[in-house]
């Protein structure tokens, strides 16, 4: 069986239910609404498994699921060199969502990485401690400063009300998704102009250790033909 | 992948050796503070090494390695002057599938001296030389003191030096900066727009009208640099004369005694960078006495950027042509590291260490 791993709950769901729908794979869930387990129709030898929409790049590198739907910022904040790890499939055009940096507003001598660099050398001398950036994307803030030379920060971690942080003094900057920005502009923040440390959407991805025996593959070209998207090579 | 038996036994010959030249055994904690290395060398070594949790002692690292231990050590209540060697695992986080190993074994040997540096580095430099030998590695040395000393000595204002001193060891930042600060390319759109922006009020006008202040930097820090900012804005270029000679220096690459010469020249236009050049030509002096074949050994002004960022001064590493291998062992100078974790006290140190199961891999393929 090819094992599809999709997100249980949300609007994450919902579209990628419509995603599939469109192109002639009709997916749902079983039964209940609380039940998590689902269905595919349209392509024979075909499974879905309902995740937490977290839990599905841990699922894809351990090889349980086949294919996944999740964000490219989750894939690339959670697995390490993660090419060796997944095959982009599809980018599925839904979730778009920004991994940016972001300071006070009040910052007015700063406007880029080269502004925020500088800074925390004068944060440090000034303050005696690290300049702090709260985040979740510990892997991917840290890799996108590393390249663009920015030195003596520090990474705290933020699992949720990140841009709240600033207020309590907990942290002088933040890195985290924004959509809209409204987020960040009702906390006084702004986002510093070459900051996009990754342009996420939801993608469809093939797990490289999963079992790929002849039936999985089979359906996985099957799939691939409905879909109109190109067999990933696993 | 387990350390092998070969390892093992270049590591013992290695530590043998180091005690017969007159160092000090010692040990170190595998869990170290995670505070402190992560104070010295920033968000990077997170990236580098693993990091755990201790229930009584918070967050630990398992050492990446061991100058920062032995540091310590000697700096609450060593000898002076003193000699250590010290034999173990470092452990180094790989993000990458790869041959790179996460565990390997180091054999260090460090000099605490306050008398003669110029022959403390011949020491070190020479010991290893000797016992790398049978291998046939190349050598290469560089000092940063040379840089440090080429920097200061610009005609350009102390913000700006500040800046290049704080990047010398991430080149490309260092690059751009020197580009920028030389007029060679110009100043970000943005940092434009900034300028414009800083230039129609005064800054406590503009952070008010931006929104309400928030966070640990003070509106005192934000116009201090906002200030800064326009005043750098009318700093004259770094002369293109000057910025040659840095551009010159930094392509230096030569065996020992050709560089010598060739830096005595920059020397000629570069009068700040003279008592570095002197302290290199003793140290070269001095390891030719101690038996170095000098044109074997390549200096390179860059030699040391980028990844080995707590040394300051003479820096040196061995390593083979073969594709893939990392180097076979590397030291230098770290004065500065015994000043932060000092606490007040300092003393000149210099060391390094060789990888044994670089050393045993290439024995074996030999």
């Amino acid at each position: 069986m090819l094992k599809i791993g999709v997100p249980s709950k949300g609007r994450l769901m919902e579209k990628t239910f419509d995603w599939f729908g469109a192109r002639g794979v009709a997916m749902g869930k079983a039964g209940d609404d609380r039940e998590y387990s689902g269905r595919v129709e349209g392509v024979p030898g075909c499974e879905l498994v309902l995740l937490s929409a977290g839990e599905i790049p841990r699922e894809l590198a351990a090889g349980r699921i086949h294919l996944g739907v999740t964000g490219t910022d989750l894939i690339r904040e959670k697995l390490a060199d993660w090419p060796t790890q997944v095959a982009e499939v599809a980018p599925l055009g839904f979730g778009f969502a920004d991994l940016i940096i972001a300071v006070p507003v009040t910052w007015i001598d700063v406007d880029t990485l080269d502004d925020l660099d500088a800074v925390a050398a004068q944060f440090r001398a000034r303050h005696g401690q690290r300049l702090r950036i709260a985040t979740k994307y510990h892997r991917l803030v840290r890799d996108f400063l590393r390249e663009a030379g920015v030195a003596e920060y520090q990474l705290v971690d933020s699992q949720g009300a990140t841009e709240g942080t600033v207020r309590n003094l907990t942290a002088e900057a933040v890195a985290d998704i924004t959509s809209s920005g409204e987020t960040l502009r009702a906390n006084h923040l702004k986002v510093l102009s070459d900051s996009v440390v990754l342009r996420s959407q939801a993608e469809l991805f093939a797990a490289r250790a999963a079992p790929w025996g002849k039936a999985e593959r089979a359906a996985l070209a099957a799939l691939c033909a409905r879909l109109g998207v190109a067999v990933p090579v696993v | 992948m387990p350390i092998a038996p070969a390892a093992r036994a270049e590591a013992a010959r290695l530590f043998d050796a180091f005690r017969e030249a007159g160092a000090v055994p010692v040990e170190t904690d595998i869990l170290q503070p995670a505070e402190t290395l992560l104070d010295l060398y920033g968000e990077d070594i997170r990236a580098r090494a693993y990091v755990t949790t201790d229930p009584l002692r918070g967050e630990m690292m398992l050492r990446p390695d061991f100058t920062v231990p032995v540091v310590q050590m000697h700096m609450a209540h060593g000898a002076d002057p003193a000699r250590y060697c010290y034999m173990g695992e470092v452990f180094r986080r790989q993000d990458h599938a790869g041959p790179r190993a996460s565990e390997y074994l180091q054999v260090g040997y460090e000099v605490f001296t306050r008398d003669a540096p110029a022959q403390a580095e011949a020491e070190v430099f020479a010991l290893f030389d000797d016992l790398l030998a049978p291998l046939r590695p190349k050598a290469a040395m560089g000092d940063i003191g040379l840089l440090v000393a080429a920097v200061e000595g610009l005609g350009t204002t102390a913000r700006r030096k500040a800046a290049l001193l704080r990047h010398i060891w991430r080149p490309r930042r260092f690059r751009a900066l020197m580009d920028r600060f030389a007029g060679c390319t110009p100043a970000p759109a943005a940092r434009l727009r900034l300028l414009e922006r800083l230039a129609t009020g005064q800054p406590a006008e503009l952070m008010a009208q931006a929104g309400p202040h928030l966070g640990l930097r003070e509106p005192d820090e934000i116009a201090e640099r906002a200030v800064a900012l326009l005043e750098d804005a009318a700093t004259p270029a770094i002369a293109a004369r000057e910025a040659d000679l840095i551009d010159d220096l930094l392509r230096l690459s030569a065996p020992a005694p050709q560089a010598l010469e060739r830096l005595e020249d920059l020397g000629v236009d570069m009068p700040s960078i003279r008592p570095a050049v002197g302290r290199l030509a003793t140290r070269l002096e001095a390891m030719e006495k101690a038996g170095v074949w000098l044109r074997q050994v390549t200096f390179e002004a860059s030699h040391g950027r980028s990844t080995l960022e707590y040394y300051d001064g003479f820096v040196f590493s061995f390593f083979s042509d073969r594709a893939g291998i990392p180097p076979i062992a590397s030291g230098g100078r770290y004065d500065a590291l015994t000043r932060v974790l000092g606490g007040g006290r300092e003393i000149p140190a210099v060391g390094g260490v060789i990888r044994p199961g670089v050393v045993a891999a290439l024995k074996g393929a030999a």
